[in-house]
């Protein structure tokens, strides 16, 4: 037996320790997991702003003039209909039309495209991308050069701005600049993993301190806080946003998963769009829904759910929703017993906890 | 902190005896390293299990940890508190929180666990 790999960690790592934060190994990384408390973190995001380091997260850039031709076959959405500033959510897909990983495209020009993709999947979806780059393309993992912060919370606007000459107003939903915080060159995009407002903002590893600190004080007044991993679950479950490895993986399409609208099957041909075609022709006999207990108990990760005493699928992520005030959670099930209103049981710790198919997203923000 | 006249084990309970009952928790310590609990599952009054024995679990926003009894016993009570206010047992674990009351099958058993030095010394350590 060789020793485990030393877990990975962001430039950020000495100050989570600092502030007192509990560290858990997260796929591979030494990550904050909460500081004062999940529940209490979770609340600052929704009533005002949170500060996460999301340094783990890859960085991915294809460049060179035949770039929008590798991102157009390796990526489901249609990149060719970003314009430079503009961001999307999107699929990285095996042949069989089943996830390699999610990502988020950025068009930075005509020439260069800026991938921002899951921390534990860096290495493969590098690989995977090189191994189908028969184009004037080239590929760059740029994983360890950048520090990244989530400013998450309808202030998150109001925090950042004290920092940048950027107009934060004038960047929409899933755009981003590139500009200066805290006199620090700066890519900002309005992008986020919590169903608030908020900010994504890469800088370089050795601006990462000093960046966060100056977030912290800027936020001061609005009692911003920071936030771990723990919170960003939470989060993002009530805004039914997927996590790779539980929503999603190498053996679920986005079809299943309720992503069809990241697949576009109707422009030119990409990897694991004939799947994904053929899918579609069949049908699909899976589909993600959202569920909340009515029974005692909560529903967690990888938990067996019932239709009757049947087997009927799998809980991918469960837990409480502070802000929904329930237990909640994702899971599978088939296809004619996924209507919202659908009675299902949760096996919990191998006893049936009665729940039910709600409407999703559990929680959205007021626009 | 650690009340001196409790006994405590290394899954982080805590037993307070008194002749043949002894009522049982999770320490300070626990409910700090579980982080917010939000859902305590416990066994009905009359339930029997042996020392060791997984009797419930407390869920945090995170996680579920099973709780294993540290002695023999049959539940006499279950702190009714905790179903409708978990979150209690991050406030005071070693007081109104506590889990159940049990008769002791072996009083003995109480003896051999950690005094509350000795149980400071191990999550020092």
């Amino acid at each position: 037996m060789s020793d485990p790999a030393p877990l990975r960690k962001t430039p950020l790592n000495d100050l989570h320790r600092r502030l007192g934060a509990k560290m858990v190994d997260f796929g591979g990384w030494d990550m904050p997991v909460q500081y004062s408390g999940i529940l209490e973190e979770h609340h600052a995001v929704r009533q005002a702003v949170g500060l996460f380091d999301v340094s783990h997260m890859g960085e991915l850039v294809i460049r060179g003039p035949q770039a929008l031709n590798l991102v157009e076959h390796v990526s489901s959405n249609w990149a060719a209909k970003l314009k430079p500033g503009q961001a999307h959510y999107s699929g990285l897909l095996y042949e069989t039309g089943c996830f390699v990983d999610d990502i988020l495209v950025h068009k930075v020009s005509d020439t260069e495209f800026f991938i921002c993709v899951n921390a534990s999947n860096q290495e493969k979806d590098y690989e995977h991308i090189v191994a189908h780059n028969r184009f004037d393309a080239e590929v760059e993992n740029q994983g360890a050069q950048w520090v990244q912060i989530a400013v998450q919370g309808p202030k998150a606007q109001a925090t950042l701005q004290k920092l940048t000459k950027t107009d934060l107003a004038a960047i929409r939903y899933y755009w981003f600049a590139d500009g200066e915080v805290a006199g620090a060159p700066a890519r900002i995009a309005r992008t986020g993993y919590t169903g608030e407002d908020g900010f994504e903002v890469y800088v370089a590893p050795a601006e990462g301190e000093r960046i966060w600190s100056e977030l912290t004080v800027a936020g001061q007044e609005f009692g911003i806080r920071p936030c771990g991993l723990g919170a960003r679950n939470t989060l993002r479950l009530e805004a039914k946003m997927a996590l790779y490895g539980h929503e999603i993986d190498a053996s679920l399409t986005p079809l299943e998963a309720g992503l069809a609208w990241t697949a576009k099957l109707d422009r030119g041909d990409f990897i694991g769009r004939a799947a994904l075609l053929a899918q579609k022709e069949r049908g699909i006999t899976r589909t993600l829904v959202g569920f909340e207990m009515i029974g005692r108990g909560i529903g967690r990760d990888g938990y067996e759910v019932q239709i009757g005493g049947e087997k009927a699928g799998w809980v991918t992520s469960g837990g409480p929703g502070p802000t929904v005030g329930k237990n909640i959670g994702l899971c599978y099930l088939p296809v004619d017993r996924a209507a919202v209103g659908q009675a299902i049981e949760v096996l919990v710790r191998n006893q049936p906890v009665e729940a039910r198919v709600v409407a999703t997203p559990f929680y959205q923000r007021a626009k | 902190m650690y009340p001196e006249n409790y006994k405590y084990t290394k899954e982080h309970e805590w037993v307070n005896a008194e002749g043949e009952t002894a009522t049982i928790g999770i320490t300070f310590h626990a409910q700090n390293e579980l982080g917010d609990i939000v859902y305590v599952d416990l066994p009905k009054p009359g339930a029997t299990f042996a020392q060791n024995a997984t009797f419930g679990s407390v869920e945090s926003v995170k996680a579920v940890s099973d709780i294993y009894s540290p002695v023999s016993g049959e539940v006499l009570e279950v702190n009714s508190l905790l179903s409708e206010k978990p979150e209690k047992l991050n406030e005071d674990p070693h007081g109104a929180a506590w889990l159940i009351k049990v008769k002791l099958t072996s009083p003995a058993e109480v003896a051999a666990l950690m005094s509350a030095a000795d149980y400071q010394k191990y999550i020092g350590g």
